[in-house]
């Protein structure tokens, strides 16, 4: 079995992000950038499955630009085989991206896609469904768990009602929660190690796919800021504030 | 061109949200029509039918609807899709699962999790876990919108007597079996709806502790949240969870208790009208964003803001 993971280069979690003040888009010069989160819990469980014998072969495959080579590099070091980069420049939509993918899945021929369930930087929540879509194959979204069978996996799903399992044949898409797993870290030996791991380039444009953006981004601005508070001094302080104060006692 | 509304139900009754994003819906265009897709879903249609804002209802029946599959679903709403200018459903789990299935299947780019309706072609949407708004411009002809549910009122729940077509069901995706759905019942408010909510985190310490935030929920008649720390930790189960991967909440009344407010969980909360913080690190994150916060230690506070809630309660009486 092969599995493909899509990872996402992104502004890393723990950065407080600011606006551009032109208001065209938020800073990124001189910003730590990171995997998008749910991608190495996508990387982890692929390499398990690896470890576990129930797979032969993960591949990590990124879009973007010239760095996003990073990312890959990454998954590399935490155990995927193969790193693929396809070169693009500018804002690309999920749509594109879904699109993209299709043309990589054609070319790997991969038994599963597995990626993050949403990038932290745009927050869409799309890629995977679409990919699924355009391949027609089945899709389980919010993956926390999940089982091999067979020829089919179950996957248990976070859904805002609590937990819902299904089972998909393969081939599949399965986007991952950040409860999967337990993404490793990568030992200085395999990071070493990555670096002689192939990663193949290959420019968008030959993959004969419209990228086009379809949504213009006309302002980005910076959200309203709440009033600052006060610190009570005790308990009895809070509840007759609650109450006399802002009345929702 | 008018807009398809897509229904969440469990086959007797609506899901709430439907309500919210029926409004998002009608302020895009007033020529709403919903589509319900089921197994004897009747009632529920029929609720679909009377809500003031919806002029037409679209019931789809098969027995492999029963279970809300994306791949059963999308087919249905792409067939029909075709009559309109826009597809719209909440930005919850179940939109989230369907909606950009059908995007890609119509060839639009999907605008997700809008918090306002600025015109039928831009919206307004959070980033960066709502560190940032974006304006955005579909110039797609056909627009695919997930709308945050509590960035909209719901619309009324009767005054509505809109006629209910039957349409024609699908073919069954058989690649994908739904087994089973394990949904956490309780007598309390809904998280995403409640007034007041009360959620902990990490310094919670223990599942066992949570009993403390119990107390304090039902005192108040709030839902109870989370932080993705506690989750993940296991002091209870994920449909708590409060922030930029889990639920966003926009209670009147929100207390943070043992609740670090990382960016992530701030994501999910930081429109609540009033923000209380209980935590014993004065430097903690959620209280720049608390209107009043109390620096102290959560198990001693706890206990004493019941009883002040009790006492409270007897000068009431």
């Amino acid at each position: 079995m092969k599995i493909l993971v899509a990872v996402k280069r992104v502004i890393d979690y723990n950065v407080q992000i600011r606006v551009k003040e032109d208001n065209t888009g938020v800073v990124t010069d001189n910003v730590k950038m990171s995997t998008n989160p749910p991608d190495d819990n996508a990387i982890e469980e692929a390499v398990k499955i690896k470890e576990s014998g129930k797979a032969t072969e993960v591949i990590a495959v990124t879009i973007g630009e010239e760095k996003a080579q990073e990312t890959v590099r990454k998954a590399l070091a935490v155990g995927a085989d193969k790193g693929i980069l396809v070169k693009t420049e500018g804002i690309l939509e999920p749509l594109a991206v879904s699109k993209l993918l299709q043309k990589i899945v054609e070319k790997e021929k991969p038994d599963l896609v597995f990626m993050g369930k949403q990038a932290i930087d745009d927050d869409c929540n799309q890629t995977g469904q679409m990919l699924s879509a355009l391949l027609n194959w089945p899709q389980a979204t919010f993956a926390s768990k999940i089982e091999i069978k067979d020829k089919s996996l179950e996957v248990t799903r976070e859904i805002d009602e609590g937990l819902e399992t299904i089972e998909i044949n393969l081939p599949a898409i399965v986007t991952c929660d950040l409860r999967l797993n337990e993404p490793r870290y990568a030992s200085l030996p395999n990071i070493m190690k990555a670096k002689k791991k192939p990663i193949e380039q290959i420019n968008a444009s030959e993959l004969g796919v419209d990228i086009t953006p379809r949504i213009e981004q006309t302002k980005v601005e910076e959200p309203p800021k709440r009033k600052a508070g006060i610190k009570v001094s005790s308990v009895a302080e809070l509840v007759q504030k609650l109450k006399n104060e802002a009345k929702v006692i | 061109m008018s807009v398809l509304l897509i229904a969440e139900h469990n086959n007797k009754e609506l899901k709430p949200f439907t309500l919210n994003a029926a409004t998002a819906a009608s302020q895009i265009d007033t020529d709403v029509h919903a589509v319900i897709i089921g197994h004897n879903c009747e009632e529920a249609a029929k609720a679909l039918s009377k809500l003031e804002l919806v002029k037409k209802v679209i019931q789809v029946e098969a027995p492999h609807y029963e279970n809300f599959v994306a791949e059963n679903f999308a087919p249905v709403i792409v067939k029909l899709s075709e009559n309109y200018s826009h597809i719209v459903s909440s930005a919850n789990t179940f939109g989230k699962n369907l909606m950009p299935r059908i995007a890609a299947a119509v060839d639009t780019s999907q605008i997700s999790d809008i918090t306002k309706v600025i015109s039928n072609d831009t919206f307004l949407r959070p980033i960066y876990a709502g560190n940032a708004f974006a304006t955005v411009k579909s110039k797609d002809k056909k627009k695919c919108v997930t709308i945050r549910p509590t960035s909209f009122d719901p619309c009324e729940s009767s005054g509505g007597s809109a006629p209910i077509e039957k349409a024609e069901a699908g073919e069954e995706f058989v690649l994908t079996k739904f087994i089973k759905r394990e949904e956490i019942k309780s007598d309390r408010p809904e998280l995403g709806t409640a007034r007041v909510v009360v959620s902990g985190g990490r310094g919670m310490q223990s599942g066992d502790n949570f009993k403390l935030i119990t107390s304090l929920a039902d005192k108040l008649n709030a839902a109870i949240g989370a932080s993705r720390a506690a989750v993940d930790a296991g002091y209870i189960s994920n449909d708590h969870q409060v922030g930029q991967t889990g639920k966003v909440v926009v209670p009147d009344l929100y207390i943070a208790v043992g609740i670090s407010g990382a960016i992530q969980h701030l994501a999910g909360m930081k429109e609540s009208k009033i923000i209380v913080a209980i935590n014993k690190d004065g430097e903690a994150p959620i209280f720049s964003v608390a209107d009043y916060g109390l620096e102290a230690d959560l198990f001693e506070a706890l206990p004493q803001l019941l009883e002040e809630l009790n006492k409270l309660n007897t000068i009431q009486k």
